[in-house]
C-alpha cells in the first residue's frame, strides 16, 4: 500500500520540540558551550579545550565535596527509606485517621526549601532554638555553627524530617493497593508478622519503592537550599556539598568554564549513578523471575 | 477433623443493626458433617462469602457460635481453627518458588523438613505441577497460579475443612473441568470436609455431595443435587438450579386442585385454605405437549434447540412458561395444550414449599 507523503505532522510536534528547545536543549548547550571556552569578560571567549575538565578532574575541593555528597545521600537513602516503610506500615487502612495521617504527612513536602532551611536554621540555634537550647541546657555540647558533626546530624536530621514522608506515602500507596486476599491466606497460612512483610508487603511494595529511591537519591545528591540556608557550606567546609560547591564557583568566584565543565560532570555522574540502580533493580525483579 | 456446627448465626457488617434488611447474613443453624464435599450456592451477594469467612475465622460473626466438634472457636483467631482456604483470585508469594509456596503453610508450622519435602511432591503430583516445582511462582499463567493456592490449600492432612471461594473462577473452561475432577478425587483420597462456594449450579452440582443454597442472607434449601431438582423448598431453588429454572406461576389453591385464570389443574395432594402469595411451581421436564389434546391452551412462541433435547416457550395466559421436549419427541408450531405432571407440582407460599396431605393411593 502507497503511503501518502503528509508533512502536516510535523507542525503537532512542533511546540513540544519548541518547549524542549528553550527548556532544556538550549539552556544545557548554552553549558556545553561555555565548559569549552574562556573569557576575561566584555564577551570575548577563547577556545580552551578540555582544560576546565582536566582541571575539575584533578580538583582536590570538588573531590572532597563529591566524597561528602556521597556520604550524604548514602545516609539519607539508608535512614529514609527504611523509616518511611516503617512509617507507611503504621498508618492506619481505613476509617477518618487515613485522611489525618495524609495531610499531616504531606506537610512537611508543601514548605517551600528555603523555609525548611530557615526553619532549622532557628530551631537549632544554641542561644533562642528552641531545640539548640534544649540541648544546651541539657548540658549537650551542641552547636552546628562550629561543630561539624553537629552540622552533619543537624542537616540529616533536617533532610529526613522533610522528606521521609514521601518514602512513607508511596509506600503507602504500594500497600494499599495489595487486595485483603493475601493477607487473608497469609493468616490461614499461619504466617508471622515479618513472613507477611518479607514476602507479600515487601515485593508488592517493590515498584513503588524503586521510584521512591530513586526520587530521594537524586534529590539529595542535589541537595542546595537547604544546607546552603542552614549552614551556609560551613563550618569550614564540612557542609559543602557538590552544589554548594558549584555555586561558589559559577557565581561567587564567577569562572564560569570550570562550573560549566563541573555541571556537565556533575550531570553525568547523577544520571550514570540513577541508571545503575535502575538496572540493578529492574535486574533483581527478573532474575527472581526466571 | 470434626463436625462443624453454626449454631444460631447471624452476621450484620454494621455494628448496630436496626431491621433484618441490615444483616448480610440473616439467623440460621446450619451443620456440615465432617468429611462431607458440600457447595455453596447461590447468587452474588447472598452472604455465601461472609458464611465462609466466618467459618474460617477471618470475619466474627455478629451473634451466634461456631463449634468445631464440642469446641466453641466462635473467638478463635483464623490461625488457631486449623482451616485451608482458596480464595477467588490466585494467591501466590511472588518471591517464592513454586516449591515453597506449597511448603509455605507447613514450614509456618514447623513441620519436619523431611516430612514436608515429601508431601510437597505429593501435592505437586497431583497438581500436575512436579515438573515446575523449582520455578519461580510469579512467572506462571493464572491457571498455575491457582494450583498452586489450591495445593497449597491441600497441603496440610490434619486440616478441619477446607474451604473454597468460588476457585475456579479465573480459570479457562477446560482446565475447570479438570481442576474439579482433581478436586473430587482429593476429597475421596483424603476425606477431609470441603465447602466449595460457588454461583454456578454445574459445578455446584457435580462437586457435591450436598449442596446449601443460599438467597439474600438465607439458607434456603439444604439437600442433594437430586432432592434440590425434585423438590425445590423455594421458588429461588426452583429458579436457579435447572435450566431453564422451574415455571412458577400465580395461583389460587383448594383442596386437590389449583386455579390459574378461572382453569383447573390437579395436584396430588390436599392443601388447606392457604393465605398470601400463593404460587404453584412445575419444572419443564414435567410439562407435556400436544396438539387439541387435553390440558390448557398455550401458544408456542420460539423453539430452542439445544442438542440433547428441546426447549419450548409458551405463552400461557399471558405469561412465557418454558418446556423441556425430550429428543425423539414431535414437537411443532402448531401444539396448543400443556399438562402438568400432577405429582410434579408443587405449591409455594410466600415463595416456600407448603406440604400438602397425599392424596390416597400416591406416593410423593
Amino acid at each position: 500500500m502507497d503511503k501518502t507523503v503528509n508533512q502536516k505532522a510535523w507542525f503537532l510536534v512542533l511546540p513540544v520540540l519548541v518547549l524542549v528547545a528553550f527548556s532544556a536543549v538550549i539552556p544545557l548547550m548554552t553549558v556545553v558551550n561555555y565548559s569549552f571556552q574562556d573569557t576575561f569578560g566584555q564577551n570575548v571567549f577563547f577556545w580552551a579545550g578540555f582544560e576546565w575538565f582536566e582541571q575539575v578532574l584533578a580538583s582536590e575541593r570538588i573531590r572532597d565535596a563529591l566524597g561528602r555528597q556521597i556520604l550524604f545521600s548514602a545516609i539519607i537513602l539508608a535512614i529514609e527509606v527504611p523509616l518511611g516503610i516503617l512509617v507507611a506500615l503504621c498508618m492506619p487502612r481505613k476509617g477518618i485517621w487515613v485522611s489525618v495521617c495524609l495531610v499531616l504527612m504531606a506537610l512537611p513536602l508543601l514548605i517551600p526549601w528555603n523555609v525548611v532551611g530557615t526553619i532549622w536554621q532557628v530551631f537549632a540555634r544554641v542561644d533562642i532554638g528552641l531545640l539548640g537550647r534544649t540541648l544546651s541546657e541539657l548540658g549537650i555540647d551542641y552547636n552546628y555553627t562550629q561543630d561539624a558533626l553537629d552540622a552533619w546530624i543537624t542537616i540529616i536530621v533536617m533532610d529526613v524530617w522533610h522528606w521521609t514522608s514521601l518514602v512513607a506515602l508511596l509506600a503507602y500507596a504500594g500497600l494499599v493497593s495489595i487486595p485483603s486476599a493475601y493477607y487473608q491466606a497469609a493468616k490461614i497460612d499461619q504466617a508471622s508478622r515479618w513472613k507477611v512483610f518479607r514476602y507479600i508487603e515487601l515485593p508488592k511494595m517493590q515498584g513503588v519503592l524503586l521510584i521512591a529511591i530513586l526520587l530521594r537519591f537524586m534529590d539529595s545528591f542535589m541537595i542546595y537550599t537547604e544546607p546552603f540556608v542552614l549552614t551556609g557550606g560551613g563550618p569550614g567546609n564540612a557542609t559543602t556539598f557538590l552544589s554548594i560547591d558549584l555555586v561558589k564557583t559559577a557565581i561567587g568566584q564567577f569562572d564560569l568554564g570550570p562550573a560549566a565543565a563541573f555541571s556537565l560532570i556533575y550531570f553525568l555522574v547523577i544520571l550514570l549513578i540513577s541508571w545503575v540502580f535502575y538496572t540493578v533493580m529492574v535486574n533483581l525483579d527478573k532474575k527472581e523471575g526466571v | 477433623m470434626a463436625r462443624i456446627h453454626l449454631s444460631n448465626l447471624a452476621h450484620s457488617y454494621s455494628g448496630t443493626p436496626r431491621s433484618e434488611a441490615d444483616y448480610a447474613l440473616k439467623r440460621l443453624d446450619l451443620v456440615w458433617d465432617d468429611g462431607s464435599a458440600y457447595a455453596l450456592l447461590g447468587p452474588s451477594g447472598c452472604g455465601k462469602t461472609t458464611l465462609l469467612n466466618i467459618i474460617s475465622g477471618l470475619i466474627i460473626p455478629s451473634e451466634g457460635q461456631i463449634l468445631f466438634g464440642e469446641e466453641d472457636v466462635t473467638q478463635l483467631p483464623t490461625a488457631a481453627r486449623n482451616i485451608a482456604q482458596v480464595f477467588q483470585f490466585p494467591v501466590v508469594y511472588d518471591t517464592m518458588t513454586v516449591r515453597e509456596n506449597l511448603a509455605f503453610p507447613l514450614v509456618n508450622r514447623g513441620a519436619d523438613r523431611d516430612y514436608v519435602r515429601r508431601r510437597v511432591e505429593q501435592i505437586a503430583d497431583m497438581i500436575g505441577m512436579a515438573d515446575v516445582l523449582d520455578r519461580a511462582a510469579r512467572r506462571l499463567t493464572a491457571d498455575a497460579k491457582q494450583k498452586i493456592s489450591l495445593g497449597r490449600g491441600m497441603v496440610r492432612e490434619d486440616v478441619n475443612a477446607i474451604l473454597f471461594d468460588e476457585p475456579l473462577t479465573v480459570i479457562d473452561p477446560h482446565m475447570k473441568w479438570e481442576l474439579r475432577t482433581q478436586l473430587k478425587a482429593l476429597h475421596r483420597e483424603f476425606g477431609h470436609t470441603m465447602i466449595y462456594v460457588t454461583h454456578d449450579q454445574t459445578e455446584a452440582l457435580t462437586f457435591a455431595d450436598k449442596v446449601v443454597v443460599m438467597y439474600d442472607g438465607q439458607v434456603v434449601q439444604t439437600g442433594t443435587p437430586a432432592e434440590l431438582f425434585e423438590r425445590p423448598a423455594h421458588t429461588f431453588v426452583g429458579y436457579f438450579i435447572g435450566s431453564p429454572g422451574m415455571n412458577v406461576i400465580p395461583a389460587r389453591v383448594e383442596g386437590t386442585s389449583a386455579h390459574v385464570e378461572g382453569v383447573e389443574i390437579p395436584l396430588d395432594a390436599s392443601y388447606p385454605a392457604l393465605s398470601g402469595k400463593v404460587e404453584i411451581g412445575v419444572r419443564p421436564e414435567f410439562l407435556t405437549l400436544s396438539k387439541d389434546g387435553p390440558g390448557l391452551p398455550v401458544r408456542v412462541r420460539r423453539i430452542e434447540d439445544v442438542g440433547r433435547h428441546r426447549i419450548v416457550r409458551l405463552e400461557f395466559f399471558g405469561r412465557e412458561i418454558n418446556v423441556v421436549v425430550p429428543e425423539g419427541r414431535p414437537v411443532s408450531q402448531e401444539m396448543n395444550r400443556v399438562v402438568f405432571d400432577p405429582a410434579r407440582v408443587g405449591v409455594y407460599v410466600e415463595d416456600r414449599l407448603v406440604e400438602g396431605r397425599m392424596l390416597q393411593g400416591r406416593a410423593a
